[in-house]
């Protein structure tokens, strides 16, 4: 089982220790070539959405990467990457993000809190973006002050917080176990 | 850790593999966010101008940094000098996302660096090598830059300060134990970082490379020297083309370990910046606050 992770720009590294972590081989996606390996999950890292929009369509990355997500790859999206699945980017996530929804970074916050299915996690949010509208197909797994930080819809997880940037290993575990085994 | 300094550096993390772009009008901003920059430096003048302008340089009008943050959605940045924790205390009201502590503006203090953990909002500084890296962290830095020589357009200062810092952490990583307490004396700075960096290899903070990088070929230099983004300062809007020569860095700074992609990108950039050679320089900048 490989999983891709995109690296244009951001905390792809962090993803990917994670998973080697839990035993799981990983590969970098920063142009089309790299595209063309088999993958059983595709993972959207932190950073900048707008950097990582812009260097997705000038390498023509945008549409295998959309298609591919709506024909069913099991898909993990954080902070930036719940940004690029929602419908004002990718357009795969019938969910509306608001960016920057905390404000600039003293903004920027810390926290523990339950996650549906998983239990309490400790959340890391940086100029974190949350979901302020979700189509009826999709499930919210936390909502934090009113405001939704984890959703999944078919097979999409997506996450306000970086789980990557902590040592708890756990949401990774679950979309493995949820998302990227279950369709094996 | 305390949580502000583990959230700051976090942020740092968010700028990895990406460019960061010095801009002086909401225009430019917006310029260089759809270039795909991951942060603009709001300032009122670029390095290359600073420098030929001569007289005491200082941190930009609030106001021109607010139109700035108003007009692009990713981190905005703007420096203070070295020691001026007040003009800090300024920017950090303006909820700033990143101070610089930057030698390109003249120091206010010769001696003293801003006490960086009084502050909520994080900071860069700058670094010719690993003891000066380190001291910074220590005084609360989240990200570390190498110096470089700002506003040449002249890559040489910027390769020399990533290849020491790189040999140095080599250097400390090959050592006993024991001789690690030596070794923080040397470098005057607490034996925990020492430590860190034995057991890492790695600064405990994102490592930047800035000053002098103009070309695609320039950031994928900095890039397999070791840095974990670049700061493009007065490269961009110094140049012929800076639309097209910020989107050719961005991606440079993604693909740069292939060369192909790399030549592609190197085509039809239109004028570098004319840049200055090291020898003709009047004022070494990074030789402010060590």
């Amino acid at each position: 089982m490989r999983i891709g992770v995109l690296a244009l720009q951001g905390a792809f590294v962090e993803h990917e220790r994670m998973l080697q972590r839990l035993g799981v081989e990983t590969f970098e996606i920063r142009h089309l070539a790299d595209w063309q390996q088999p993958m059983a999950g595709l993972i959207l890292p932190g950073g900048e959405s707008t950097a990582m929009m812009r260097v997705m369509k000038d390498e023509g990355l945008m549409e295998p990467i959309q298609k591919a997500i709506k024909e069913g790859l099991p898909v993990l999206g954080t902070c930036a990457g719940m940004i690029l699945l929602d419908d004002q980017h990718l357009g795969c996530m019938d969910v509306t993000v608001k960016r920057n929804a905390y404000g600039r970074q003293l903004g920027s916050f810390q926290t523990t809190y339950n996650i549906k299915g998983i239990g309490d996690v400790s959340m890391v949010f940086i100029r974190a973006p949350y979901i302020e509208r979700c189509g009826e197909g999709v499930e919210v797994l936390s909502t934090l002050d009113g405001h939704v930080v984890a959703a999944k819809e078919k097979n999409m997880l997506a996450c306000s917080f970086h789980p990557e940037l902590t040592e708890d290993t756990r949401l990774h575990e679950y979309w493995l176990k949820e998302f990227v085994q279950q369709k094996d | 850790m305390e949580d502000r300094v583990q959230l700051n550096r976090n942020l740092a993390q968010m700028l990895k593999g990406g460019v960061i772009m010095d801009v002086t009008t909401p225009e430019q901003a917006k310029i260089a966010e759809e270039a795909g920059a991951c942060a603009v430096m709001a300032l009122e003048r670029i390095p290359a101008d600073i420098r030929a302008a001569g007289g005491v340089s200082r941190m930009s009008d609030p106001k021109m940094i607010r139109g700035i943050q108003e007009a692009v959605s990713i981190p905005v940045m703007a420096k203070c000098r070295i020691g001026h924790f007040a003009e800090a205390q300024i920017l950090e009201a303006i909820e700033i996302d990143y101070i610089d502590e930057s030698e390109v503006l003249s120091p206010a203090d010769d001696i003293y660096h801003i006490d960086k953990r009084k502050f909520k909002v994080p900071f860069v500084c700058g670094a010719k090598d690993l003891g000066e890296a380190l001291r910074r962290i220590n005084e609360g830095a989240t990200m570390i830059r190498t110096k470089g020589e700002p506003g040449t357009g002249d890559i040489i200062q910027a390769v020399r300060h990533m290849r020491m810092m790189q040999s140095e952490i080599r250097r400390l990583v090959s050592m006993s134990e024991d001789e690690l307490y030596e070794a923080a004396k040397q470098l005057r700075v607490p034996y925990e970082l020492v430590q860190y960096v034995h057991e890492n290899g790695k600064l405990p903070v994102v490592n930047f490379a800035a000053g002098g990088v103009a070309t695609p070929a320039d950031a994928a230099l900095m890039m397999q020297l070791g840095a974990e983004g670049v700061f493009v300062g007065s490269g961009i809007f110094k140049s012929g083309n800076p639309v097209k020569r910020a989107q050719a860095i961005v991606k440079a700074v993604t693909n740069y370990n292939n060369p192909k992609i790399l030549a592609e990108l190197s085509e039809d950039l239109g004028e570098a910046m004319v840049g200055i050679n090291e020898q003709e320089i009047e004022l070494l900048m990074a030789e402010r606050g060590k």
